[in-house]
Parts: C-alpha cells; sequence; structure tokens
C-alpha cells in the first residue's frame, strides 16, 4: 500500500451496489475480510501485485476509479480456489469479472484482451484454422476443421465487444 | 456404443495435436464414438472478462450445435468444459436468462433447450469407461514409471457445476487413471497449485512464476513425467518450460504427457501413434523402453 492520502470525498458509495448487479458480483457485500482468498491464492503466492481481498475491500469502500483503472482485477487467474473456500460464497472469481466487465464498458480493456477479441472475430477462435493448419493435421491423420467465424462475429456485434479497431 | 460430440476448442487441434490424437484413438479401443461437429467454434472464456453474456452466447451457441444432433458433449480441455458447464448450468437454472439468450440466438437460426451434458474426457474415462475396465485393456504395463499428476483448475472447480465426482480439494480420479497404467503416482509439495495459464496474456512474468513453482516441487519429487489433461497448462509446462529455465537460470528437462498418451502407450499403442513426436521434452525413459513397439 502507498502512502499516498486518500481523500474519502472521491468514494462513490453506490460502487458496491454496481458490482451486485453484474452477473457474479451479487454477493460481494458478503465478504468480512477474512483473507481466505488471499492467503490460497496462486497469484498472490507469486506476486504482490495481486491480492483479491484488498480488491474487494476497495471495492466495498467505493474506490471506483481506482478499482476499474488499476491492473490487479486483470491478474486473478480464475482457478476458483478462493471460490471453493470462501467461507461467505462471494464467488470472488465471477466477482472479478464482474468488476471486469465494468472496466471494459469504462474503456479499460487490457492490450492482450483486445487481440484475443480480434482473433475471436476474424477466425471464431483463439488460433486460426486455416490450410496451413489443416495440412498439420493431415500429416497427423486428424480430420481438417472449417472455420466458422460469422456467429461469433454477430454475437461480438451484437453485445458490443469491441477489439482493436473499436 | 457411447456417442460424444467431441468438443476440441481453441488450443488442442492446433498446439495439442498429440493429446488429440491419443484421445481419439484410445476411445475408438474404448467404444466411445467421437463425433466431430461441422460448426463448433471458441467456448466463450476468452469473452467472459469483457461481456459475461458474450461469453454466455458463445457458449450456448457450441451448446445448440451438439443439442441439435443429440449428442452430449466430451470436452479435452479443462477451461473449455467449465465455461461449457457454467453457461448450461445458467441457462437451465434461470428461465428468465434461457429466454433471453434463445431470443439472441433465434437471429442466428439456434436455440438451446438445456438438453446436453458436459463431460471431461478424463471424467468419462473415469465414470464411465472406469478403472477396472482401463486395467483390462492394459497390455504393456508402465510398471517401474512414476508420475506426478496435475489436475488443473478447471477439471475440478468450480465444484457446483461437477456434481462432486471428485474431491476438488484432494481429488483422485487422475491418480487412479494413471495407476490403471501399471505407472505408480509421484506426491510432491502444493499439488493443486494453478498453471497460471490465466494470466499468461496479461503479465507473463507472473503466470511463468506461478508454472514455476511446480516444475520446481515436481522435479524435487523426482518425477519420470508431469501428466496433465488440459491444453493450457501443457502450455505454461511444457511449451514455456524452455523460457522459464532461461529466464530463472535452471534446467528441469520434464517431460509433460497428456494422460491418454501414457493410457494409450500401456494399451500397445505405438510412440507415433500416441504423438510422442509432438512432445517437445522427450520422455526419454519412456522412449527407450518402449522404443520398436
Amino acid at each position: 500500500m502507498s502512502d499516498e492520502i486518500i481523500d474519502v470525498g472521491t468514494f462513490d458509495p453506490h460502487f458496491c451496489d454496481e458490482i451486485a448487479a453484474e452477473p457474479g458480483g451479487e454477493h460481494i457485500r458478503r465478504c468480512f475480510s477474512c483473507s481466505t482468498c488471499t492467503a490460497g491464492c496462486p497469484v498472490a503466492g507469486a506476486t504482490d501485485k495481486y491480492n483479491p481481498r484488498r480488491i474487494i475491500h476497495m471495492a466495498l469502500l467505493g474506490m471506483r476509479e481506482q478499482v476499474l483503472r488499476s491492473d490487479f482485477v486483470w491478474l486473478c487467474s480464475v482457478c476458483y480456489t478462493c471460490y471453493e473456500r470462501c467461507p461467505q460464497d462471494v464467488r470472488i472469481p465471477e466477482l472479478m469479472n464482474g468488476i471486469r466487465n465494468i472496466a471494459v464498458r469504462e474503456g479499460y480493456i487490457p492490450r492482450a484482451f483486445r487481440l484475443q477479441v480480434e482473433k475471436l472475430r476474424a477466425h471464431g477462435r483463439l488460433y486460426e484454422i486455416e490450410d496451413y493448419e489443416n495440412e498439420r493435421r493431415a500429416e497427423y491423420g486428424l480430420p481438417p476443421i472449417r472455420e466458422d467465424a460469422e456467429e461469433v462475429g454477430w454475437i461480438m456485434d451484437r453485445m458490443g465487444v469491441k477489439g482493436e479497431g473499436g | 456404443m457411447t456417442r460424444y460430440a467431441l468438443y476440441l476448442g481453441c488450443t488442442v487441434p492446433v498446439r495439442g495435436m498429440n493429446y488429440e490424437m491419443a484421445a481419439r484413438l484410445v476411445c475408438r479401443r474404448l467404444g466411445i464414438e467421437l463425433v466431430d461437429v461441422e460448426g463448433f467454434s471458441c467456448c466463450g472464456f476468452p469473452a467472459r472478462p469483457l461481456n459475461w453474456r458474450a461469453g454466455l452466447l458463445m457458449a450456448a451457441r457450441n451448446l445448440a450445435l451438439a443439442e441439435a444432433q443429440g449428442l452430449d458433449v466430451l470436452a479435452l480441455c479443462s477451461a473449455c468444459t467449465e465455461t461449457l458447464a457454467e453457461a448450461d448450468y445458467h441457462l437451465r437454472e434461470d428461465a428468465e436468462l434461457r429466454a433471453w439468450a434463445n431470443g439472441e440466438l433465434a437471429e442466428i437460426g439456434r436455440a438451446y433447450d438445456g438438453g446436453v451434458r458436459v463431460r471431461h474426457f478424463a471424467r468419462v474415462l473415469y465414470e464411465e469407461v472406469g478403472v477396472e475396465r482401463l486395467r483390462e485393456e492394459v497390455t504393456v504395463s508402465l510398471e517401474g514409471f512414476g508420475f506426478a499428476s496435475h489436475y488443473g483448475c478447471h477439471y475440478l472447480k468450480p465444484s457446483y457445476l461437477y456434481d462432486g465426482f471428485d474431491d476438488p480439494e484432494n481429488p483422485r480420479s487422475l491418480d487412479r487413471l494413471i495407476e490403471a497404467t501399471g505407472a505408480h503416482v509421484v506426491r510432491y509439495e502444493d499439488e493443486a497449485q494453478c498453471c497460471g495459464g490465466g494470466v499468461l496474456g496479461f503479465d507473463e512474468e507472473t503466470a511463468l512464476l506461478v508454472a514455476k513453482q511446480k516444475l520446481d516441487h515436481v522435479t524435487a519429487a523426482g518425477a519420470d513425467a508431469l501428466v496433465l489433461i488440459c491444453p493450457f497448462c501443457a502450455i505454461m509446462y511444457e511449451a514455456n518450460q524452455r523460457r522459464i529455465e532461461g529466464l530463472h537460470e535452471t534446467e528441469y528437462k520434464l517431460p509433460v504427457l497428456y494422460y491418454p498418451q501414457i493410457l494409450g502407450l500401456a494399451m500397445g499403442f505405438s510412440l507415433e501413434e500416441m504423438g510422442i513426436k509432438l512432445n517437445r521434452v522427450k520422455p526419454r525413459g519412456l522412449i527407450r523402453a518402449l522404443r520398436g513397439r
């Protein structure tokens, strides 16, 4: 934690309502800050950059901008270890996903995720399968796969999911 | 004969062809018919962080394709299994959400009524084929080999999606499957550790640090190989192994094998048939023992 003085006047008291309205964010208010999530978290075990308990605490305080703008919600590896162990059923990976969805709507989208959207739009999948890939598959006796990107692209447009271009 | 729609996802058909080869041959021998469904796309996992409903619709679209053929889904990737099972769960439990999703899917001529069961390949082997039957199929025992098991995360968690078929904190199914080949399971520190794959795209350094911990622990325990059942875990532990070695000035040379590869070898399939050529870190001991088959 930095020594920076935080002005509580900037807090948004409705931030936790906003999170609770997201799919997966419904149980945020149940957190009583026991830190079971952080204690078992594989990412928190590898780096100080990620601390789920701290993020939830900041969200409950209403530190909307700090949470949405920060890198740390993107560091959840979605392993569900905390999901299984949380005594309050806060459903943290789904909660982090809900916060990510809000951050994306505010325009905070890490580049890696934007690139993935581009792949999905172009190929309907993360790794393209064109003639070269199908020739390799044939060498190993595997059947060809035909890409079907059109309907995935339609879903992205319909839900307003933007890639590099957007 | 059991029939399933084979759901390959994004990674397996390009970066896990050895997994796919082994799984197809083993299934055929065991009487599990795998149907390739035209039109399957990404499961929706990478879309969820950006827009949960977009991820849900992508998953529902895949489920709709399987349902139209009257088939349950057998998936090789654990993240695909979890994503499809999660979508199926919500669409089944929440009538309002299902009505919304079907309203959207109707625009592309699809519908999903909640009639598809999603199963991971290893779970099908464990529950439907059974360890006893697998043992009967073994003609080339792998006795003497010790393998460390890596269950990965989404094969077991979140457990509400998986009917409690195995204990997420103390799982057993993959160990029993490994033992069916005649090999023994090597215990190591912190077995439930995640591969870190979920953060690879965002923060490579952190992801590789997470993966490194398991490589350290498995190597210290002296296993002949790490055996796993998810293509993304394999990318972390095998495709990135050299990079982790370089970054941390260490050396593992730890072979990483997909479970059906060792099962298939024990069932008498050749090294070539099991795609061992595509394993970057060669399992030299196994190759020496089985060469010429």
